[in-house]
């Protein structure tokens, strides 16, 4: 074992140089924490993932973040041991990124949720106002109380910015409507707590709200759980959470980190890989909201109508949708 | 604040407040027998995942809770073997505990259902349910008793009621019986319990396993009624708040009481309440959700006065030769 490490690293080091090994490498993906199975963010890196394993036969590797302290562990040790490329999801990794990706000029680092302006990183953030401007509008419409709920998970720039589409949504939909706010902490535990989601949403509930959107992974399942378990409605985020409550979710904002990932592998793999930001919106089928099976009986011809006509304008230019993190305030309130 | 934004705080506080009640009772049992128990936090951790577990393939809350009991019981049991039988030292045991379940549950959680450690979803006879009381809904449009008793007393899971029966009970078993009295010796002054003829090891242990009952109904109160499954991680402390709470309650049961619902109330504020404008300024969230903690540090220091813990807590009891 002593002898075996270097001599691995050194044989790596000169596949590394070969234009053969770029094209075999296998990809690693690393998952925030939350875990891989959170149902949500990090379920739809893995499923991006999954279905690259599934049409090309080439397998990945993985890694779940348990702590802060092992995001850089993580990128290093995959870029070490010559995977490419390397996709990390979620916003906390922007330092380890910045830090590890000039060490490793060969490997292709693929962010997400963040921008690092490296040329070895692509990094891929998505348009979630956008998204979250459309379940706002069918929140809005499918509330029969005029009120309707939000909980998020960590108190970021990025999880207000969901918050701020969705209020925008909604007033521009019923002006007259209220939106209450909640976040469930500060701190990265904020993204697997079900129990305070829960308790966030039926305090929501009790306060009058009957369709609650969760930007809060892990915690957003607890926050679901609660609404089905009043009879409201849930609207689920980043994967399509439909299915966990049929009849008593409205729908699910997409976002497509699944096909974030995916592409992110396959250009690796078919040579087209290519550094730079990457911005997913409506326009680039990034976000959007989800209609299946499950949620089609809670849809109106009505609602649907809107929500296609606002996509419309929002991708034309007609509807601005204010991006929280560009100036840190949200004109709707 | 209206009437019933007051009642919905009290129902929030009441849920939130369960499973510290539960795991600060259990602290209490273990340590007025003269054992620390800092292992709460991992009893409760491996309770939760047993009953989520069990639940999930049962199909049934009960058996779920069952499962959860057995799994406290044994780490229970465990902290006695090493505290008591082999007379180590009972913090480092207690934490021991702490970090086996913490791993544990994610290990064998991972293995039997592939989901990352959480165990599948709950629904129906899996979870246990609110129920509603009898003459809830007639009783209602009575004035000022009927809102509280519908929207207060009624509505809530059993475990909930049973956190609270569990109160009177702890009180009259340690204060009104026998075995209570001799549990309190031992957390006193074991060499006199001994020259009577009783013995400390059985006291002992018997304080470990009602400790572990009662975290065992902790821990599937969080996974089976609170939530829907076991969640990694999903004490989140609360182990240790009511280690807090024990001794602010100087290790009496009804005070106990108090100060879990003051926690729980304080955590039902941090929720409710995320902004608050005084005197035109915004209250910051982090304050809000960080106020428990404040709390509990200045309520500590500040207002409980001396708190004197059993006198032989902590040291494991040697028979003289």
């Amino acid at each position: 074992m002593i002898l075996a490490r270097p001599l691995a690293t050194a044989a790596a080091l000169l596949l590394g140089t070969s234009a053969l090994f770029a094209q075999e490498a296998e990809p690693a993906v690393i998952f925030d924490l939350g875990g891989k199975f959170d149902r949500s963010f990090n379920q739809a890196s893995y499923e991006g993932a999954e279905r690259f394993k599934a049409e090309t036969g080439v397998g990945y590797h993985e890694f779940e973040l348990q702590s802060d302290a092992q995001r850089e562990q993580a990128l290093r040790r995959f870029a070490e041991q010559g995977y490419n490329p390397v996709v990390v999801a979620g916003f906390s990794n922007e330092s380890a990124v910045k830090t590890v990706a000039p060490d490793y000029p060969d490997t292709d680092f693929v962010v997400i949720d963040a921008v690092v302006d490296l040329p070895n990183v692509r990094s891929v953030v998505f348009r979630e106002e956008e998204g979250s401007y459309l379940v706002g509008l069918l929140a809005a419409m499918a509330s029969k109380t005029g009120e309707v709920g939000f909980v998020g998970g960590m108190d970021i720039p990025l999880i207000q910015k969901f918050a701020c589409g969705y209020v925008q949504g909604v007033k521009d939909t019923n002006p007259e409507a209220t939106v209450l706010q909640a976040m469930t902490g500060t701190t990265g535990a904020a993204w697997n707590d079900p129990v305070r989601g829960g308790e966030l949403a039926k305090s929501q509930i009790d306060q009058g709200a009957d369709v609650i959107y969760h930007a809060a992974g892990g915690t957003g399942i607890g926050v679901l759980q609660a609404a089905a378990d009043a009879g409201k409605l849930g609207i689920g985020v980043d994967s399509n959470q439909d299915y966990l409550h049929p009849g008593n979710m409205l729908t699910s904002m997409l976002k497509r980190v699944d096909v974030a990932t995916y592409t992110a592998m396959m250009d690796a793999k078919n040579g087209s890989w290519t550094p730079g930001v990457q911005v997913l919106g409506l326009a680039q089928d990034g976000v959007g909201y989800a209609v299946d099976e499950y949620n089609k009986p809670l849809l109106t011809p009505e609602m649907l109508a809107a929500a296609e006509e606002a996509k419309a304008k929002i991708i034309s230019g007609e509807i601005k949708v204010h991006d929280f993190t560009t100036d840190g305030s949200c004109p709707a309130k | 604040m209206d009437p019933e934004t007051l009642l919905q705080l009290a129902g929030s506080s009441l849920r939130l407040a369960t499973p510290l009640l539960l795991a600060c009772l259990a602290g209490l049992w273990s340590e007025r027998a003269g054992i620390f128990d800092i292992g709460l936090e991992g009893k409760m951790l491996a309770a939760a995942f047993t009953a989520g577990a069990f639940a999930a393939v049962t199909g049934s809350a009960w058996l779920g809770l069952l499962g959860g009991i057995g799994a406290s019981l044994l780490l229970g049991l465990l902290h006695g073997f090493a505290s008591i039988t082999l007379r180590g030292n009972q913090i480092i045991s207690g934490v021991a505990i702490n970090f086996l379940a913490s791993g544990l549950t994610a290990l064998v959680g991972q293995n039997w259902f592939h989901q990352g450690g959480l165990t599948p979803q709950l629904s129906g006879a899996a979870r246990f349910e609110p129920i509603t009381l009898p003459f809830a809904a007639a009783l209602s449009q009575v004035p000022v008793l009927g809102p509280v008793y519908a929207g207060l007393v009624s509505d809530h899971n059993i475990l909930l009621y049973l956190a609270l029966a569990a109160v009177p009970l702890t009180w009259w078993a340690l204060h009104r019986t026998r075995f209570g009295l001799r549990l309190r010796a031992v957390g006193e002054n074991p060499a006199a319990v001994d020259t009577a003829g009783i013995s400390v090891t059985r006291l002992r242990y018997g304080a470990a396993l009602i400790a572990g009952l009662l975290c065992g109904i902790a821990g599937a109160y969080l996974s089976t009624a609170m939530a829907a499954g076991f969640t990694r991680e999903m004490t989140a402390g609360k182990g240790f708040i009511a280690l807090a709470a024990l001794v602010f309650a100087k290790w009496r049961p009804w005070p106990a009481l108090g100060a879990c619902l003051l926690f729980g109330l304080l955590e039902a504020i941090g929720i409710r309440y995320q902004t608050i404008t005084l005197l035109g300024w915004t209250v910051p969230v982090q304050l809000m959700q960080a106020l428990p903690y404040i709390l509990t540090v200045v309520i500590l220091a500040g207002f409980v006065g001396r708190a004197v813990p059993p006198r032989a807590g902590g040291r494991p009891y040697v028979k003289e030769r």
